[in-house]
């Protein structure tokens, strides 16, 4: 199923969910509204065969694509020698909003797993649905996203931090947490 | 002692859907009771297969109420994978699943590799897939070593790191190290095959079999091993999906859900194997599903000896590619890639992918973010262990503690790669 026809499906099914789509160079990636996630992963589970949630995956954009990157290549390929020639300059495309929640979803059966990707947007503090409800599995995948990225799951029965110390300041993978010269941790046990 | 009445461990119900546990499923909560002690299993014990803290409460022998504790050898992968260029970044990715870690290697750079579209020659793609396999014999043998010597069967973990020693002796003479070996790399394999290898390799694929034939004849009619593993840690094909299992474990239900048939990568689809499935989903057929999974393995390894290709092992495009190494001494342009990749890396192109494949313990993953940068802008792994040991708080409670060891190592987790 091609990623325009999944599209249409989950809009026929959720109304006002999916506000984009995408073919994505590994999987279709539909891009759908916080509010509205849990009733279209309920959809796709139970509708798409989508039983199998993957992986959790959170991304901070914070001053994503705002600098040039770099030059990857020219327009007619990637021939940076060409006389004058300075590449494209690569500009990813800005970022709605700045944090990214990425479900890797596929189905586990006997065929091929069609796999899809459902995105959500949000601000800092912005708060998403928690779909343990929908997969189980989805329980330390999203502890894991609210201990290293601070995304707070909504209705997670057991949201705590997972892998970080309990007492831990900070969600390490924001892209505003400092690198070297933090406070040392653990000196209270001294 | 306590005194409350519990049903025998071995009439425990299946494990259904409609059993897992309301709200956090790898947690639960004991019942109200008064003669309930709360022990802490962990962090270190020799059967946690790593720094794994299990918070038991037990009603006299019966674990009654389990909290899984994670993140002591939590590492920062992550975040350091945001810090390095893409080519260092290989160095990090094996050290995730120390003993699958060729399958992490191969995941992050065939995610690299399906983000810039670099075509792999086809004979890399078969040396990566006979080492996948070598790789898995490897973590099979290293679970197998070790759940039997929890149970009290040494010679068995001797004569698997018997064997083990020898797989790793086929890493050591191709890529030069015996375990994180950084061999595949974007656009093919390090180096081609050296001399000899195919006679040592042939001279391993002859014995294994036998080996494995060994270990079944010391575990698998063994009436202690039974008695110890059969109907432990049970689990139906729907359960086992809703919370995420993969590999052995899932396949162990009766799921043949196999990553490199059903999604297939590298040389696979050439390949002539069969998909291991269990009946049951108990610790014995996870048990069963692994060992028979080395015979299948040892089977893909002939195979790739015999249909691999001749060719080059290295994609040419200079743009990411290091270049030979006697062409530095002629060549001033290759002196220039050369420094420019090793010192600033390669840029890939803005986007975002997830490359799956089936590593010894299941599907492990690699999602990478890009920003057209020369390091990925975030990486993220499916971890296998870290989703398995999910369930350990289902499959252990309601039964004694000493289950509880089976049902952690039937798991086959491995902690580096749970916490990363």
């Amino acid at each position: 199923m091609t990623a325009a026809q999944l599209a249409a499906a989950v809009r026929s099914a959720v109304p006002g969910s999916v506000v984009g789509h995408e073919k994505g160079i590994d999987m279709p990636t539909l891009t759908v509204k916080p509010e509205k996630l849990v009733e279209v992963c309920t959809h796709l589970r139970d509708q798409q065969g989508k039983n199998f949630l993957s992986a959790v995956s959170a991304v901070d954009h914070l001053g994503y694509g705002e600098n040039v990157a770099g030059y990857y290549g020219t327009e007619r390929g990637r021939d940076l020698n060409a006389t004058g020639s300075w590449g494209s300059p690569a500009t990813p495309e800005r970022p709605p909003k700045r944090f990214a929640v990425r479900y890797h979803l596929a189905h586990v059966g006997s065929g091929a797993p069609e796999r899809v990707r459902v995105q959500v947007w949000l601000d800092d503090g912005q708060e998403v649905p928690s779909v343990v409800g929908v997969w189980p599995t989805a329980d330390w995948h999203e502890r894991e996203q609210y201990d290293l990225m601070g995304i707070v799951f909504a209705g997670h029965p057991n949201l705590r931090r997972l892998i970080m110390p309990k007492d831990w300041d900070g969600h390490p993978l924001r892209k505003d947490y400092p690198i070297g010269g933090e406070p040392v941790q653990f000196t209270d046990a001294v | 002692m306590s005194t409350v009445e519990r049903p025998p461990a071995a009439i425990q119900p299946l494990f259904t859907p409609a059993r897992i546990p309301p709200g956090a499923p790898s947690k639960i909560d004991p019942p109200p009771g008064e003669d309930l002690i709360t022990v802490n299993f962990g962090p270190v014990h020799p059967s946690t297969h790593g720094v794994l803290r299990l918070i038991v409460t037990i009603d006299g022998e019966v674990v009654v109420g389990l909290d899984a504790d994670i993140g002591y050898v939590h590492t920062g992968f992550e975040k350091n994978f945001e810090q390095k260029t893409y080519w260092k970044g290989i160095t990090y990715a094996p050290r995730i699943d120390y003993l699958a870690f060729f399958a992490n290697e191969l995941a992050f750079v065939g995610a690299v590799e399906k983000l810039i579209g670099l075509e792999v020659p086809e004979r890399a793609q078969w040396i990566r897939t006979l080492f996948s396999e070598l790789n898995r014999i490897h973590s099979h043998l290293v679970y197998l070593g070790t759940s039997a010597v929890e149970m009290g069967a040494m010679s068995v973990f001797f004569y698997c790191l018997r064997e083990r020693d020898y797989v790793l002796d086929l890493f050591e003479m191709a890529t030069g190290v015996r375990m994180h070996d950084r061999y595949p790399q974007f656009g093919g394999v390090a180096e081609d095959l050296p001399k000899g290898f195919y006679e040592e390799c042939r001279k391993f694929c002859r014995m294994m079999p036998r080996r494995i034939d060994e270990y079944l004849d010391l575990l698998a009619g063994n009436p202690v091993w039974e008695s110890r593993y059969r109907g432990i840690g049970t689990i139906t094909p729907e359960a086992a999906i809703a919370m995420g299992l993969s590999g052995p474990n899932l396949r162990a239900t009766g799921v043949p859900y196999d990553l490199r048939r059903t999604d297939p990568y590298l040389a696979y689809p050439e390949i002539d194997f069969d998909v291991v499935v269990g009946e049951r989903g108990d610790a014995y057929d996870r048990f069963l599903c692994r060992t028979k999974e080395m015979y299948e393995s040892v089977r893909i390894v002939e195979q790739c000896l015999d249909k691999m290709p001749s060719g080059p092992v290295m994609a040419t495009d200079r743009k990411y590619v290091l270049p030979p190494r006697a062409e530095l001494h002629t060549s001033m342009e290759s002196l220039i890639h050369h420094f420019k990749l090793v010192t600033e890396g390669f840029r890939v192109p803005p986007g975002q992918v997830y490359y799956p494949v089936e590593s010894a313990r299941g599907e492990f993953g690699c999602y990478l973010v890009s920003d057209g940068g020369p390091k990925p802008w975030r990486a993220h792994f499916r971890a296998p262990s870290f989703v398995s040991l999910q369930v350990t708080a289902m499959m252990s409670v309601n039964r004694y503690v000493g289950d509880m060891i089976v049902v952690v190592g039937s798991l086959d987790g491995v902690m580096g790669e749970a916490d990363r």
